[in-house]
């Protein structure tokens, strides 16, 4: 790893100000992408900015109809959540599917979603649920939010502090997991929205997270979905899984998160 | 250089470290404490597993400066003295839960976390807990088998000491 200036401010107008003072920042939050990826070299930032001081990014709360967390609550603490498990167990069950136990003590929401890899679980979650990103200069729709693989809508000196969840009817997380990384190879989120339904699908799609409206259509009218109308050229291909398999698997999930949410 | 002060294994310790310091270079460079391994250095094999305020983490993957203030336990802090080991290392042994032992401080630092999250874990939810636990010796089997038995002997020494 190289070096690098470390600042924990103890609040997030503290910490927009260090970024905006720095060369080449990089926010730390559970850094379990951010310290291996700094360690393999692939990012070297001049300065890192912990938001482990700021308390007020940390903790749950449920009024009913929304469930808010605080941007750097840990993946155990939504997963053991009494109040996640109640309103959106959906969530909660998929919070406790991520990597393994010790990441989930470190790893955080706003940390996941801010970095948008391309097969993580939140930003399903987030997507299908339409969620609203709250930050230090604005609220976003998890439909404006995310704008590609490892890309999203924060300008620079953007900090996420919590994320909304608006309380659906029925929800339900079908993940096909890479049996080495525990990432999605493909992960379909369903939520049945007052909206009408929502899918949204992780780990298949080179822009990342995205919508299938088709799919929603076809659940809509009472269909049992599936993934013909994905354009196989969108999606990835690697060594774990072509792209043809993963479109399949797009619609097999589809089916089980349907069927699990009832 | 920023210095940090935590408590390790009930000792108040400081020291004065690069910000790039990870956790487990402070632990087994600054104080000498090599129980907690490093195997992967990715974050993947969990050999470096220590507690963190009360929860289990991978140490490799986490700053030293980060753990400024935190009291953390590793493997050398579980036994209260050097004759009686902790009944979770105590079940390692009886069960033959090691052969070459370099994943065993992890293992059994990641199994008191799951114990304590659930004193009464099945096979498997012991198995899903281990994901971040790679043995390349023992197959797991008796590992698990350990675990259950030290869940057990854990769960006993409770109730005695109530």
């Amino acid at each position: 790893m190289y070096e690098f200036s470390y600042h924990k401010p103890s609040s997030v107008a503290d910490a927009a100000q260090a970024i905006g003072a720095a060369d080449d920042p990089k926010i730390l939050a559970g850094g379990q992408t951010l310290l291996p990826t700094m360690k393999q070299r692939l990012a070297s930032p001049s300065d890192v900015i912990s938001l482990r001081g700021c308390r007020d990014l940390v903790g749950i709360s449920s009024d009913g109809s929304t469930v808010t967390i605080g941007a750097m609550t840990t993946h155990a603490a939504v997963a053991s959540s009494a109040d996640v498990q109640k309103a959106i167990p959906a969530l909660a069950a998929l919070a406790g599917n991520i990597g393994d136990a010790q990441v989930r003590n470190r790893g955080t929401i706003g940390g996941s979603l801010a970095n948008n890899d391309p097969a993580a679980d939140y930003p399903a979650a987030t997507l299908a649920l339409g969620a609203t990103i709250v930050t230090t200069k604005r609220e976003l729709s998890a439909d404006a939010f995310f704008t590609g693989m490892f890309e999203t809508a924060l300008e620079e000196d953007e900090i996420i502090t919590a994320i909304r969840f608006p309380v659906p009817h029925a929800a339900a997380y079908a993940k096909f997991d890479n049996p080495a990384s525990r990432y999605a190879l493909v992960g379909v989120f369903y939520a049945k929205t007052s909206d009408g339904p929502r899918i949204a699908i992780t780990g298949a799609g080179q822009g990342g997270v995205f919508r299938s409206t088709e799919i929603e259509d076809q659940i809509a009218a009472g269909k049992t979905p599936d993934s013909s109308s994905i354009n196989e050229s969108d999606l990835n291909a690697d060594i774990h899984a072509s792209a043809a398999y993963r479109k399949h698997l797009i619609g097999v999930m589809a089916k089980r998160a349907v069927a699990a949410a009832g | 250089m920023p210095s940090v002060s935590m408590t390790v294994n009930g000792k108040q310790v400081s020291g004065t470290v690069e910000p790039r310091t990870l956790l487990v270079q402070f632990i087994r460079e600054n104080l000498h404490l090599t129980g907690t391994h490093v195997g992967c250095d990715t974050s993947q094999c969990g050999a470096c597993v220590v507690h963190v305020d009360g929860a289990s983490v991978k140490s490799c993957a986490m700053l030293a400066v980060e753990a400024d203030g935190s009291t953390v336990t590793t493997i050398e802090g579980l036994a209260g003295n050097a004759d009686v080991l902790h009944p979770m290392q105590e079940a390692f042994r009886d069960n033959h839960g090691l052969q070459c032992g370099f994943c065993t401080p992890g293992m059994v630092m990641s199994a008191i976390d799951l114990v304590n999250n659930n004193p009464t874990p099945t096979d498997h939810e012991i198995r899903d807990w281990l994901e971040g636990n790679i043995c390349r010796c023992t197959g797991y089997h008796n590992i698990v088998k350990s675990i259950a038995a030290g869940a057990a002997a854990m769960k006993g020494q409770k109730a005695a000491a109530e």
